[in-house]
């Protein structure tokens, strides 16, 4: 099977001399649902303005469904789709006219494009909005307005940088259910994210960078495999003046009451569940807490960068 | 990129900048016409009056020629100045970028569009003037390849300006300090045969009074340069800043990092 991005030894490095990149290697194949993940100024944006054309490389290659960026340029752009972090269309033209006219730019005809346009903007729930001005539109509005232009040309590979940020959580959750939707009609992703639910939720497979390196590039089932522990998020029936100490269990309440416990890979449940009964304390429901990733992700780029870890540490 | 693909492509650029001056004609098409019939009434009528004949044509007559052309030139140069770099401001410039359109179509696409807003304001003055004075047209396609080269190279010319523009103020100084006075100078108002001789070689380094002479020359047949030259000088002066806007895009000059 073709990659939809192969990337090899690639190399940034800024006119003021800073190193951005420092040969990154990434391969992500057809049809996959791919995170790159990293703390700020790590590189994903550099390296996803690469991809797309908005940032020069200083070396390396880069492939877009088998299109090498240095000779096939056209042919790759062709296949790509770019939903950048910041809002960059005309503010004052109409949401319509900016889907219609990125259309255009890759060469499809108005009928075709204004078809186009409207299956997307439909599905984003954009349509009624077709003759404001980009201006008009809300924050969660221009993001849709993003991936609807990002997708006007039916392009085999999305790259979202960022596509939630600054989204409330029910239209997040849209936005998840619309991507997933369209990875599963085949059209390859990738996304950088802060929101690192958001990737656990959505991704199957995960790059970790840092100051310009990959740390990591694997699934993410083999990822989570990593964790030594799993955090559970308890409701009891009464609510709890502090947490219950429990013997060989960690416990502590979070923002809202409920009792978060962490219980160690092999570990059993049922010796957790005897100890509350004891105690006297119902369980009326139980779930995972959902940022395993976000403590890998962390514990990783720590790792990497020892006197981070140390003024978090000290903090 | 197939041809067809490059056409509709070039289309949805010069389409896109037709819509954006038209969207903003009171600040694109306005202004110029109310500032060319004041010309039209203060130095034609008024003051022209008093000047009497100059190269043979009453004053009106003499300068409706130069006054055509100078609102040609800055009209094609604002537009596409103001145009790409607002795009570049917005960062909506983006959205040609990560496209598969040629450099080169882009450069069309934007040289087109300020000639559609030069010619289109060439035309409203032309026509404005037709109340102050008769035209009678000498040389119709020294007219036409004039009037069209001269809106391609200052079309040009804001583009450059636009890639090497990082604020707003840097769109500006070019048209008040560098195109103004040179149009002014530019033997709009006056022939340069009034002018002492040493002030009449200043002149001929002037781009733009070959421009307007050759103009003036394909409507009332007179001229201080001879026309053919101008026009040769024009494609030159076309040729060159070609080649340095594709050389800009290429090398993402202010667009990419």
């Amino acid at each position: 099977m073709t990659n939809a991005l192969e990337i090899e030894g690639l190399v940034k490095t800024y006119g003021d001399g800073f190193e951005a990149l420092k040969g990154i290697d990434l391969h992500v194949a057809e049809g996959d649902f791919f995170a790159l993940l990293g703390p700020n100024g790590a590189g994903k944006s550099t390296t996803l303005g690469i991809v797309c054309s908005l940032v020069n490389k200083s070396a390396g290659k880069v492939r877009v469904f088998g299109s090498d960026i240095d000779t096939h340029l056209s042919d790759a752009k062709l296949n790509l789709g770019v939903v950048p972090q910041e809002f960059n269309f005309n503010q004052f033209e109409k949401v319509f006219d900016i889907v219609t006219t990125q259309a255009g730019y890759y060469g499809i005809p108005l009928k075709k494009a204004s078809e186009s346009a409207e299956k997307y903007l439909r599905q984003l729930g954009l349509w009624d909005k077709r003759n404001t001005p980009a201006m008009m539109l809300s924050g969660g509005m221009k993001r849709r307005l993003m991936i609807a232009r990002a997708l006007v040309h039916e392009p085999k590979l999305l790259i979202l940088d960022e596509p939630t940020a600054g989204v409330d959580i029910e239209l997040r959750r849209s936005m998840w259910t619309f991507l997933e939707e369209m990875n599963r009609q085949g059209t390859t992703i990738i996304l950088t994210t802060h929101y690192l639910e958001e990737a656990e939720a959505l991704c199957r497979n995960i790059a970790i960078i840092d100051h310009g390196r990959i740390l990591r590039n694997t699934s993410k089932r083999e990822l989570l495999q990593q964790l030594s522990s799993e955090t559970f998020v308890l409701d009891t029936a009464e609510p709890l003046g502090h947490a219950p100490v429990l013997d060989g269990f960690y416990s502590h309440l979070d923002g809202e009451g409920a009792m978060v416990v962490d219980v160690e890979k092999g570990q059993s449940l049922n010796g957790m569940f005897i100890q509350l009964e004891e105690k006297g304390i119902r369980v009326v429901s139980m779930r995972t807490k959902a940022n395993r990733l976000e403590e890998l992700f962390i514990r990783m780029v720590e790792d990497n960068n020892p006197s981070t870890a140390r003024e978090g540490d000290a903090a | 990129m197939r041809t067809d693909a490059m056409l509709t492509a070039y289309k949805t650029i010069v389409t896109r900048e037709i819509r954006r001056f038209m969207r903003i004609w009171p600040q694109t098409l306005l202004p110029p016409a109310v500032t060319m019939t004041l010309y039209f009434i203060i130095f034609g009528n008024l003051i022209g009056s008093r000047i009497g004949v100059m190269d043979g044509f009453d004053y009106m007559s003499f300068i409706v020629p130069g006054l055509i052309m100078m609102a040609v030139i800055t009209s094609s140069y604002a537009n596409v100045v103001s145009s790409f770099f607002s795009m570049k401001f917005q960062r909506s410039i983006e959205e040609l970028l990560v496209s598969p359109v040629p450099n080169w179509i882009i450069l069309a696409g934007y040289v087109t569009g300020g000639m559609s807003r030069g010619l289109g304001i060439g035309l409203i003055v032309t026509l404005l003037s037709l109340g102050f004075t008769e035209l009678s047209i000498h040389h119709l396609p020294m007219v036409i390849l004039t009037v069209f080269l001269t809106s391609a190279l200052f079309s040009l010319g804001g583009f450059i300006n636009a890639m090497l523009a990082t604020k707003f103020d840097d769109i500006s100084i070019v048209p008040t300090f560098i195109l103004t006075p040179l149009t002014y100078l530019g033997g709009v108002f006056y022939s340069i045969d009034m002018l002492p001789g040493f002030w009449q070689g200043v002149s001929m380094i002037n781009p733009i009074l070959y421009m307007v002479n050759a103009f003036r020359y394909g409507i009332l047949g007179v001229s201080d340069v001879n026309p053919y030259v101008a026009l040769g000088m024009i494609v030159v002066f076309i040729t060159i800043l070609s080649a340095v806007s594709l050389r800009m895009l290429a090398r993402g000059k202010g667009i990419r990092h």
